[in-house]
């Protein structure tokens, strides 16, 4: 009888193996991957990467170029988090069961912002850019518009989290639905408000690279412009200050972290 | 005219069986009354209905001559501010200071503007120092609430309760999530509360002794009525089964009571 | 009682002499100053971004208004031209077997990585490279790496599986680091007191303890790489359904069509979601 878990062990293990391979096979087939060629790219780029995709003296020149951009990106990045934060809050209140006005308006801003969290960064680029071209403007509102769905259901988490405890006292002792709002729920949800908030504009830092390869802003702008050249000196230094200004707000963001947390 | 007032009050959450069937009795101006019964009685309900926290489904409930029922919003929060109310599990915002948390008592006098940006007043302030050195709590007045221990954010509901210049506070299981000597400290605060101040309270509580210890009257609930009310010398074994039927817990009881009136 | 009776009711029972300097309320400490601050600073730098923003001659209320219109024609009326709904969903299936692929190799580079990051089973100086090295890696946009990549492989599906494989590296070599590290150092100690190798005691031990976490945060990171492959397709040539809708955007200027790919690719990530909490609920029922 006790030989029948090791068997049922062993068949069940067998089927997802037997399953894994059957999708990897299916998936190789169907996206054309060439398995060998994929392994020996990896060689082949590191090779590559070490003897041409590193800044040189020359590279340096186009710092005056890259920093502007470079800045724009991350303000960007801020500017598009901050605002979004404040519509998301609003939406959070409505849309969660604590703080909820009414049932229906609760349920519509639910959905709207699993709407909008769900629609890819790259749908919104390339409607926005339609209608505003080329400017910052469209990489600030791409970023906008992804971030305010991720942040309402971020917020409608840590509201619910506060509980209905301190709402229920506060509510006995006759305060109005503002007076709770500000002087319970906020106070008590503000510090994981905020670490969501900085999780985002770390996001955003990252994804706004995807959106100026598209919409041609920003420092993903400067990116594309250097490698579609085959300037790839120009192109190394451009990703190392990407990856400079990411670590460091990463940095800043932690320790901030673990002061208000 | 007594303080509160509840007339033939029922509650139903679904067809089957009554939350509270014809509840009716009446409290006095600065009795200690304790409400007792088994778990899933309806004491809970019986005093969030007291200050429309549940509505009741029938039956007229009037606070210091007001009828709860027919009030609008502003008039219920009017009322709510009269209405002291502390719970089991302290409901603080653990994160602010007991300062912050007692000042919040008074947000149900202040207009919208005020109680947002907690504009209180000199007086208000020092009242709230006031009553936090009566309950013991100076050392914590700038400590988080979730530094403090269970006895202390009681008590820090309590301040907050009392802040509200209230005529009545409702208690609901106060002691339950504390142990004895905490639990000791609280119950003699609010009998202070009640015996110095004329402020009546009404406690629900699952411990009879400490109900008979410390109340002028008790009212016992079971499946939603009323099976007594009296004061506690009258709390016979009989009816304390009555309240807490065959439970095996009443058996103790009634021998813990029989031992008392014996000696 | 009125309030002014009360406070003198309340002077007489406490021995509590009145501070003339009441007032303060809202103490000052570190978490509070830190958090106003953070907000500040950034309402400020988002002012002085609008403030220096080149709007380049953008006429923004007429280009809200367009994107309205847009969001109209996308959402209201989707119809696709260039292909059939067949077609369509052919090709959420080929972005699905990419994501499946980066998922896949992430999984298997970031068990031997987590193992070696876990701090209860590898010595510090390896756990603090190897989470360092994992960081650095994912300080580098998805899209850069591909495009790195694209140099030696081409633009195409190699370049951007190999690619979008360094998050999913990252990504679940910290997630596995960190399941591995919530097993319990006794359960470690015992089986190594009765003499099992390192390798035993993973495959052994380890391993089928955490199984559940491991399983919930790849399909986690299956869903995240459903959204990359996307975007790779449409920024990197890597083909599905994110590449339709890069040419029906840019291209061919067809909104209805960017609308019918765009609701598709909302339903394959509700659905995932959906299984995903699914799974979730399995594994949890299967552990207790």
């Amino acid at each position: 009888m006790q030989d029948n878990i090791f068997v049922k062990r062993r068949n069940s293990n067998l089927i997802f193996l037997s399953l894994l391979i059957l999708f990897s096979v299916g998936s190789i087939i169907i996206t054309q991957y060439d398995v060998l060629k994929g392994f020996t790219s990896i060689a082949k780029a590191f090779i590559w990467g070490v003897s041409n995709f590193y800044p040189d003296v020359k590279a340096l020149r186009i710092l005056p170029e890259i920093l502007p951009k470079l800045l724009e990106t991350v303000l960007m990045s801020i500017a598009a988090t901050t605002v979004a934060s404040v519509f998301a809050l609003f939406l959070a209140l409505v849309g969660s069961r604590t703080t909820r006005i009414n049932i229906i308006f609760s349920v519509v801003s639910r959905g709207i912002a699993s709407y909008l969290r769900n629609i890819p960064l790259v749908a919104w680029a390339m409607v926005l850019m339609l209608a505003f071209s080329q400017s910052p403007l469209t990489g600030y509102l791409a970023l906008f518009f992804g971030s305010l769905g991720f942040l309402t259901r971020a917020f409608m988490e840590t509201i619910d989290e506060v509980g209905n405890n301190p709402i229920e006292a506060l509510q006995a002792t006759g305060s109005n639905y503002f007076h709770i709002i500000f002087q319970a729920v906020l106070p008590a949800g503000m510090p994981q408000m905020i670490s969501w908030l900085l999780f985002m504009i770390e996001t955003n830092i990252r994804d706004a690279t995807l959106v100026g390869v598209l919409t041609g802003t920003g420092i993903g702008f400067s990116f594309d412009l250097y490698y579609k050249r085959f300037d790839y000196h120009a192109a190394s230094l451009v990703v190392v200050f990407i990856v400079i200004t990411v670590i460091f707000i990463e940095f800043v963001s932690n320790n901030i972290r673990r002061v208000i947390l | 005219m007594a303080l509160l007032e509840l007339s033939d009050v029922s509650k139903y959450y679904n067809q089957a069986a009554p939350a509270l069937d014809h509840v009716t009795f009446s409290v006095e101006e600065g009795e200690f009354v304790s409400i007792i019964g088994p778990s899933g009685a309806g004491k809970s309900t019986l005093l969030r209905c007291i200050n429309r926290m549940v509505e009741p489904s029938s039956g007229e409930i009037s606070v210091d001559g007001v009828l709860s029922s027919s009030l609008n919003k502003k008039k219920l929060r009017r009322l709510r501010t009269k209405i002291g109310m502390i719970f089991q599990h302290y409901n603080l915002v653990d994160r602010l200071t007991v300062i912050e948390n007692v000042l919040h008592g008074r947000l149900g006098y202040k207009s919208t503007l005020a109680g947002i940006l907690g504009r209180y007043s000199q007086d208000e302030k020092r009242q709230a120092f006031r009553i936090i050195n009566i309950l013991g709590l100076n050392e914590q007045i700038y400590k988080r609430c979730d530094q403090l221990s269970g006895g202390q954010k009681q008590r820090v509901g309590i301040a907050r309760a009392l802040i509200q210049n209230p005529k009545i506070i409702l208690c609901d299981e106060p002691i339950a999530s504390l142990d004895p000597n905490a639990s000791k400290l609280i119950m003699d605060h609010l009998r202070n509360i009640s015996t110095e101040m004329g402020i009546t309270v009404v406690v629900n509580l699952h411990q009879v002794e400490i109900a008979m210890k410390y109340s002028d009257r008790i009212i016992g609930v079971n499946k939603g009525k009323v099976v007594f009310d009296g004061s506690p010398d009258e709390l016979m074994p009989g009816q304390i089964q009555a309240i807490y039927g065959s439970e095996p817990t009443s058996e103790d009881l009634v021998a813990e009571l029989g031992e008392r009136h014996a000696g | 009682m009125q309030f002014e009776e009360s406070i003198k009711g309340w002077a007489q029972l406490s021995d509590y002499n009145d501070n003339p300097s009441i007032g303060i309320v809202k103490p000052l400490n570190k978490a509070s100053i830190a958090m106003r601050t953070v907000l500040l600073v950034l309402l400020g730098l988002t002012v002085y971004f609008f403030w220096t923003l080149d709007y380049q001659n953008v006429d923004i209320l007429k280009g809200l208004a367009d994107t309205f219109v847009n969001f109209e024609t996308m959402f209201l009326h989707p119809l696709a031209h260039r292909f059939t709904l067949g077609e369509a969903v052919y090709n959420v299936v080929v972005t699905l077997g990419l994501a499946f692929l980066t998922t896949l190799i992430g999984g298997f580079v970031a068990l031997f990585l987590g193992l070696l990051a876990a701090q209860n089973l590898a010595p510090k100086p390896v756990t603090n490279f190897i989470k360092g090295f994992v960081a650095f890696i994912r300080a580098v946009p998805t899209i850069l790496w591909v495009l790195i990549f694209a140099v030696a492989a081409g633009l195409g599906s190699a370049a951007a599986i190999i690619g979008m494989s360094f998050h999913s590296i990252s990504y679940l070599t910290k997630a596995y680091s960190e399941s591995f590290e919530d097993l319990d150092r006794s359960v470690i100690e015992a089986l190594m007191a009765s003499g099992a190798n390192w390798w035993q005691i993973v495959f052994q031990a380890v391993i089928p303890s955490s199984i559940t976490y491991l399983l919930s945060w790849t399909f986690l990171r299956f869903e995240i790489n459903f959204a990359n492959a996307v975007a790779m397709g449409a920024a990197a040539g890597a083909g599905g359904i994110g590449f339709d809708l890069y040419m029906a955007g840019s291209f061919y200027f067809d909104l209805r069509e960017v609308g019918l790919i765009t609701y598709l690719i909302i339903a394959i990530a509700i659905v995932l979601e959906v299984v995903s909490t699914k799974i979730k609920g399995k594994l949890q029922n299967n552990n207790s």
